[in-house]
């Protein structure tokens, strides 16, 4: 709203700076959470190009984005109760974002493990896919978040309309079927995928009770 | 799992050997990449002590491509350290070697607490170049320095019952990886009495010439090559000779994957990932073209199936894996 000084450059700066709080807040969110989840990224290509991967680059990256898919979908997926647990809409608002940043590291893992592991070698993918459980379980998260993020836009939300809620909730069985990848795929140490089996069970068991209710 | 974070303030040790001056130089590039120098922290590994004795070069040496040191002493599976690959160079410090013995009992003549000079000393040393094959579907081409443990065996007299030689890594309460239970401390490893008197195997107590460092299983380990890589247990402080086939920490952990003779071979899988191939690490670590080598077929026995096989004449490998 403009104040009623109209053209004066005093009190217009006066109008600006008593609107400045909520601008803030609502304004700095959304790059300042974009920025945090970029900067994964660019310390991987740092290390990347600098050699600090150590003697197994192609096993570090996989990790190492893999884990980065995975807890950029368990965020996406706890927006929704932190909007609950803080009768505020700001983290709904974010969920698309974080939500394209699970696909996104999801599909530099898969495209390593793809391209620089097997290098591209159908039999081997074949014999990975058709033997090991935890490349199923991996496989069939990364299919369910294609259309998911092929759908993400506004204008397919508005042309799907209800369609649109009922596809996205894939993401339930994405979360799921991508922790059991982890958990199947650890040697040893469970901690880490454990942590994330928890995290997830919590984050689904919300929505259930609250369905119950 | 290595976390990202961490991975900004990691970068491989200074080492003085043949590649200084390209890895001087390549830490020098990273440097710069990184923009902040202080960012790159070095982990505490000492230049490497060099053996003072002759090293008598073996015949069971393969003349692969040698896996550089930077690779062997960065990228380890030493639990009772951590489990991140670069925990062991990392916590290196923290595993107390000296002084160190080493407990010999069981069915032999002379069984006692043994000093690592004791156990060394009678011993001329080797450097036998062995392929290295973990199961997790990496390898490298290891330098070692050592002796065939069938002359250690040798001098304490193990009596008809000594069926098995069962093995025990020290436990240190205060090592990073002790203090949770990822595995039931201590690490323990065991062999047929005939896979132990095989003159491949072998007791190593260097690498490249040097003392071995504590990320490599200093001041003792065991290394034998036509086995998965955690059959070869660090830092030994009991060795025993038993009329039963000892248990062994991975198969106590997960006896359907991990068997007690844990040969190397490509015909069954392990039941969650392929053994057919694997990745040889060797060339110089982090440069690019690490990204794009291709992996090769894994070799039944590692490639030792000729000196091996007699050991296994008539054992169904599938079942006994």
């Amino acid at each position: 709203m403009r104040s009623s000084a109209g053209g004066s450059g005093m009190s217009s700066t006066v109008e600006a700076l008593r609107r400045w709080p909520v601008l803030r807040w609502q304004s700095v969110i959304k790059p300042l959470v974009f920025t945090a989840a970029i900067i994964p990224f660019l310390f991987l290509l740092q290390a990347l190009f600098s050699g600090s991967l150590g003697p197994n680059p192609i096993d570090e990256l996989t990790d190492q984005t893999g884990t980065l898919a995975i807890r950029m979908l368990l965020i996406s997926l706890a927006l929704t109760p932190l909007r609950g647990l803080l009768k505020n809409t700001w983290p709904v608002k974010l969920r698309r974002m974080m939500g394209l940043f699970a696909f996104f590291y999801a599909f530099v893992h898969v495209s390593i493990y793809l391209l620089l592991d097997q290098q591209l070698d159908p039999a081997a993918i074949w014999e990975d896919l058709a033997e090991r459980p935890y490349i199923m379980a991996g496989t069939v998260a990364f299919v369910i978040l294609i259309p998911l993020a092929m759908t993400s836009t506004r204008g397919m939300v508005r042309r799907l309309g209800r369609r649109w809620a009922s596809l996205h909730r894939g993401v339930y069985l994405a979360g799921a079927a991508v922790v059991v990848h982890y958990v199947w795929l650890a040697k040893g140490d469970l901690i880490e995928p454990f942590v994330y089996l928890a995290i997830l069970m919590v984050l689904l068991g919300y929505r259930f009770v609250r369905l119950l209710r | 799992m290595r976390d990202w974070m961490k991975m900004a303030g990691i970068r491989s040790s200074e080492i003085t050997d043949e590649k200084l001056f390209r890895q001087r130089r390549q830490l020098l590039q990273a440097s710069a990449a990184a923009g902040v120098t202080g960012l790159i922290a070095m982990p505490a590994m000492a230049e490497g002590k060099a053996l003072n004795q002759p090293i008598v070069k073996s015949s069971f040496s393969t003349d692969e491509e040698l896996s550089t040191k930077e690779t062997v002493t960065t990228y380890n599976n030493f639990y009772e350290l951590g489990t991140d690959k670069g925990d062991p160079v990392r916590y290196a410090d923290r595993l107390q070697t000296e002084p160190w013995s080493v407990t010999i009992d069981g069915e032999c003549a002379k069984p006692g607490v043994y000093t690592l000079e004791d156990v060394l000393k009678p011993h001329a040393i080797e450097e036998r170049i062995y392929r290295m094959r973990c199961v997790e579907a990496w390898s490298m081409v290891i330098p070692w320095n050592g002796f065939s443990l069938a002359d250690l065996i040798k001098r304490v007299e193990p009596n008809s019952r000594a069926k098995y030689v069962a093995f025990e890594t020290v436990v240190q309460d205060d090592l990073p990886g002790v203090k949770r239970n990822v595995l039931e401390w201590p690490y323990r490893e065991g062999l047929r009495m005939d896979e132990a008197l095989h003159p491949l195997t072998m007791l190593a107590m260097g690498i490249y010439g040097e003392e071995l460092p504590n990320q490599n299983g200093a001041p003792l380990r065991l290394v034998v090559p036509w086995k998965y890589g955690y059959k070869s247990i660090k830092s030994i402080v009991r060795i025993s000779f038993v009329e039963e086939q000892p248990v062994t920490s991975w198969n106590m952990s997960a006896p359907q994957e991990y068997g007690f003779y844990s040969n190397v071979n490509p015909e069954r899988s392990h039941p969650r990932w392929s053994q057919a191939r694997e990745r040889r690490l060797s060339g110089d670590t982090g440069g690019l073209s690490a990204l794009f080598a291709s992996k090769s077929d894994t070799l039944y026995m590692n490639g030792y199936a000729e000196q091996v096989a007699e050991l296994y004449q008539g054992m169904d490998l599938q079942k006994f894996h």
